[in-house]
């Protein structure tokens, strides 16, 4: 008899590779994105996140008897553009629905939601699945787009004491219901087939691709860290060669890119591992653990779940005009994709650079930096290098860190300028991220600027050269590179502030040597 | 007729027996001010509500200096609205900020709302002081009163009788002269019903007529607002007052009120008009005494130069089946939100119960019968496999319903039926036997299934038991100015054949309601019925 000294909810799993040999994973990605309106779904309640717990709510999102719902319009107008980015047909006409089921983070105990008439349905995207570290080349998949619908978000809840944060063993719970009513878009895929090992992949690049598309259409902050982009993955395997799907998990709570992959993999090894043994899939909800890397039960789920929808009296049905369907396609920024693909090209970046650029959301700020004059190769070698450093130890975004394309653009025409060599404009940098003002009067207030004037580095040089009589002999006997060392000395005599190949120039010069 | 001049002593005769219009016509040239006619409301309800029990809260504080601020702004020389100064009592399921709004229910006991229904703060704008709150049954579930929480509301015309529901408070509050205007609420019946059995007025506007926001939902795609008064012009003026376009309620009507106050103050002459009797909701159970003074009703209407014609809407006998599957679906969803998480009764099992358990316990403690009996009925309904067939089923018959009108309104411009098949019964009588409780309201629902307007006028007392019975009239959606000029006609010609209104024959009311007996009994309990 063998003693396990795994935890007891750790399932048994078989390796990756070994899964994919002998099923086909299928996976369904139900995605909520929190729209940046100002007000919530259905009333005027502030929208914003962080406020103090139930200090934005009014009658109708507490659910107050007698309240009634009224449809914030520009988060109608935002489903529709989001429906338009993902080419889905926009309904001429349709209705809310109010999914029935008791909780104590739900005002109303229904959610104000969309069910067989969704706003935008059967639309597709197509995601770009990059290299992997397994040498897999890049390719392209197209996900099919069931629907995307409206709905609210309920309360926060919060469970207090118990090890888990979970209900269960919960001493007791708070709710937050500032969130009660945020307005929501469920963008829900179809059955996604055919990626194969590279399921996980495609899953991962689905919702970074989808990310991409809302903050472009700037309607939500999709800031999955906060919340205001969640992602539920439904995972299902069925033998290769089979055409009947097998019976699905859904693993809530996976709030990372990096997770979705995880998680989905996760289940892929773990399904498999059931039906290796002969056993049966479960259907229930999985909870994603970050930490440990693996799900655990959640609650069963089946599709006898009752809802009892019924469409919402309470409300109006949503008939947007097709002029107005039209009049907002017309707003639809550039598909992302497209548009890393025009930019790339224009700025001469590799297929590597690019990548980081995109990593390091900096594909804005460079464009702004290029327009305002800096070259592409600067911008990038700025915003991806010494800001993007700058920006993580901070635990910002680089465009937080009070440093503008302008000024990146300013501190590179002082370099190329002349004014400022390498190290100099990264202390310049330093001040414009501490306040001090822009490139140029930081300069000023510090005193950097490289010296001009060939007669004091000439003086330096001779001073280095007499100093080290051995080092110059080297170098005159035809030992070039044995120059290092005095430009190193020259800089310091400069106190850094001189051009090093100036100062090259003249060491090489002095010495009677061809550079 | 009393005519003590009790309270303030200052009126020279009971100001509670005027109309509203000549309470308004009085105010507004001095003859007594706001404050009287206020006090003079609140003494007969301080001296009569122990026996009706037609308010469930009293507002005396905040009524007389509604009707203080009103006086001075008068003796300004502050231009005021129409009926700035006339009281109104409010039925207990619209929202008032401050003051405790139970719609009737265990539930909601000591719930204050922290605002007011729009038509709570249309009737501020309006200046008319609220002198209370009044009983109905719970959540509006009921056509007696009797399914009130805290006790049924009893008739004045005979305090062993109901009033009707669920506004039976405003209605009796209206009839006893405890208020010259009441606010209704009507899913089924709840205005017109109360009225026919009290012999008063009340209209249920066109859905949409009068926002619902802050009126507590029964089954939102019926409820609907409207007045009760003791005449069709008194009922006019009020309606215009709530009525009009609220942007808080999604349903609510953009478009300009119907002239109501026009049409109940217009000509008395019906030439051309075409009246239609619906033959489905006109004689087949209804008391004789009831289609007696409807058939005469008829002849007024024939003398006013009007044609009576017959008309048939064959699904109406669907009527009432798709009621009872619209009504409590929706209501089981509206009625979800009293959980006891953040507001109203919280009954806690012993123990560390868990949400889920505080909510079950609560909501057992907090629902009377009828309220579970229908939540139970609409979740059934909604549940799938069974949605298609009953809650599907049901809105088919609602659509074929409204087709019944659209046609029926080609060969008719108004049509009328009996409001309520009898007369008032018996407390207790019917508590026993909901499906004899529900058919009361079988000429009143069509209207509310299809949102077209629907008034109830009193046609006379009925021979056999002396008891007020009444007319319906119903009119296209958004004809509500029809009903009001058919009504004012019609009641002036009944007030002139039958030696004045009906509602100058209601007997003294006595101050002390009968001993519980063997009706009344049953009444209290409320248990146990199928």
């Amino acid at each position: 008899m063998t003693i396990s000294t795994r935890p007891v909810h750790q399932e048994d799993t078989v390796p990756y590779d070994e899964a994919l040999s002998r099923y086909e994973p299928v996976m369904g990605l139900e995605v909520h994105v929190e729209l940046n309106t100002a007000t919530k779904m259905f009333c005027g309640c502030a929208a914003t996140f962080g406020a103090e717990p139930n200090t934005q709510t009014c009658p109708v999102c507490l659910g107050l008897p007698g309240a009634l719902p009224v449809v914030n319009a520009t988060a109608v107008e935002s489903a529709i553009r989001i429906g338009l980015a993902l080419n889905c047909t926009i309904a001429e006409w349709c209705r809310f629905a109010r999914k029935n089921y008791f909780y104590p983070d739900m005002p109303k105990n229904f959610q104000t939601s969309q069910y067989d008439e969704p706003i935008a349905f059967d639309g597709w995207i197509d995601v770009e699945v990059p290299a992997n570290e397994a040498g897999e080349p890049p390719f392209t998949f197209r996900v099919e787009v069931e629907r995307a619908h409206m709905e609210e978000d309920t309360g926060k809840s919060t469970h207090v004491g118990g090890s888990t944060g979970r209900i269960h063993g919960a001493d007791y719970s708070v709710v937050d219901y500032n969130r009660a009513g945020i307005p929501l878009i469920e963008i829900v895929t179809k059955p996604m087939l055919g990626a194969g090992d590279r399921a996980p992949e495609v899953a991962k690049a689905y919702v970074s691709t989808l990310r991409d598309l809302l903050r472009a259409l700037d309607v939500s902050d999709v800031r999955m860290e906060q919340g205001s982009m969640r992602c539920d993955a439904n995972v299902s395997l069925m033998p290769v060669g089979a055409e009947v799907l097998g019976t699905r998990t859904e693993t809530k709570n996976v709030n990372s890119l990096r997770s979705v992959e995880r998680a989905i993999r996760y289940e892929i090894t773990r399904h498999a591992a059931i039906l290796d043994a002969g056993e049966k899939i479960f259907q229930e909800t999985r909870h994603w653990h970050e930490d440990t890397g693996i799900t655990t039960a959640g609650r069963p789920k089946s599709d006898a779940d009752d809802y009892r929808y019924f469409p919402e009296p309470d409300l109006v049905p949503v008939a947007p005009s097709r002029e107005d369907v039209e009049r907002l396609r017309g707003t639809l920024p550039e598909n992302p994709a497209e548009r890393r693909r025009r930019l790339q090209a224009a700025w001469g970046y590799t297929d590597l650079e690019m990548r980081d650029v995109v990593n390091a959301g900096a594909v804005e700020v460079i464009q702004d930096t290029v327009a305002s004059g800096a070259s592409p190769a600067a911008a990038r070698k700025w915003w991806t290098g010494d800001l993007a450093r700058r920006a993580n130890a901070q635990g910002v975004a680089v465009t937080d860190l009070g440093v503008t394309p302008a000024h990146v653009a300013e501190l590179d025409g002082l370099v190329t300028g002349g004014r400022l060599n390498d190290s100099m404009a990264r202390q310049v940098l330093e001040g414009v991220v501490a306040g001090e003002g822009g490139p140029a009067e930081v300069a000023d207030a510090r005193g950097l600027e490289l010296v001009q004037d060939d007669g004091a580095l000439q003086a330096a040089v001779e001073k280095v050269l007499a100093a080290n009589p051995d080092v110059a002999e080297k170098v005159r006997g035809g030992k070039v590179q044995a120059a290092g060392a005095l430009i190193g000395q020259v800089m310091k005599e400069m106190r850094g502030q001189a051009d090093a190949a100036r100062a090259r120039e003249l060491i090489l010069a002095t010495l009677g040597v061809d550079a | 007729m009393t005519d003590a001049t009790t309270g303030s002593g200052t009126s020279p005769r009971d100001l509670t027996r005027l109309t509203a219009v000549r309470m308004a016509d009085g105010l507004a040239a001095g003859e007594f001010t706001s404050v009287e006619l206020t006090q003079a409301h609140l003494d007969r309800i301080e001296r009569l509500n122990p026996a009706l029990n037609a308010f469930l809260l009293v507002d005396a504080d905040g009524a007389l200096a509604a009707a203080r601020a009103v006086d001075e702004a008068r003796t300004a020389g502050e231009e005021l609205p129409r009926l700035a100064g006339v009281p109104v009592a409010v039925k207990d399921i619209a929202c008032t900020q401050g003051l405790t709004t139970t719609a009737g229910s265990r539930m909601l006991e000591h719930f204050v709302p922290p605002y007011d229904a729009t038509i709570v703060t249309r009737l501020r704008d309006a200046r008319m002081p609220i002198l209370g709150k009044t009983n109905m049954d719970e959540f509006a579930m009921g056509s007696s009163t009797e399914h009130s929480a805290f006790g049924p509301t009893r008739n004045p015309w005979d305090l062993e009788r109901i009033p009707g529901g669920s506004g039976g408070g405003s209605s009796a509050a209206v009839a006893a002269f405890l208020a010259p205007l009441a606010i209704g609420s009507d899913t089924g019946g709840s205005i017109r019903q109360p009225a026919a059995v009290t012999g008063t007025v009340g209209t249920k506007p066109t859905y949409g007529g009068v926002s619902r926001y802050g009126v507590i939902a029964l089954a939102s795609s019926l409820d609907q607002i409207g007045p009760c008064a003791r005449t069709v012009v008194d009922a006019a003026l009020l309606h215009e007052v709530l009525a009009g376009h609220d942007p808080l309620d999604s349903t609510s009507i953009d478009a300009p009120v119907p002239p109501v106050v026009a049409a109940a103050t217009g000509t008395r002459d019906l030439t051309g008009l075409r009246v239609g009797v619906v033959k489905e909701i006109s004689g087949k159970g209804f008391q004789p005494g009831v289609l007696t003074r409807f058939q005469e009703a008829l002849d007024h209407l024939r003398a006013l130069g009007a044609e009576i014609v017959e008309v048939s809407c064959p699904h109406f006998v669907y009527a009432m089946a798709a009621y009872y599957l619209i009504l409590p679906s929706e209501a089981s969803s509206n009625l979800a939100r009293y959980d006891a998480m953040r507001y109203g009764l919280r009954v806690a099992p012993d123990g560390s119960p868990s949400a889920e358990q505080v909510m079950a316990t609560s909501r057992d403690a907090g629902f009377g019968d009828e309220v579970k009996r229908r939540i139970i009925l609409g979740t059934y309904a909604l549940s799938s496999g069974y949605y298609d067939a009953y809650y599907g089923q049901a809105q088919k018959v609602r659509t074929l319903i409204a087709d019944d009108f659209r046609a029926a309104f080609e060969q008719a411009d108004v049509l009328v039926s009996p409001t309520a098949p009898t007369t008032a019964f018996r407390i207790g009588d019917k508590m026993e036997d909901p499906m004899a409780m529900y058919l009361n309201d079988i000429a009143t629902i069509p209207a509310n299934l299809a949102g077209i307007p629907g008034m109830s006028i009193p046609s006379g007392l009925a021979d056999e038991d002396g008891l007020p019975a009444g007319i319906q009239l119903l009119a296209p959606a958004m004809e509500d100015q029809r009903l009001y000029a058919v009504g004012a006609a019609l009641e002036a010609r009944l007030a002139q054949e039958q030696g004045g209104p009906v509602i100058d024959r209601l007997p003294e009311v006595p101050e002390t309601a009968p001993e519980p007996g063997r009706h009344t009994a049953a009444g209290t309990t409320q248990e146990g019925t199928a």
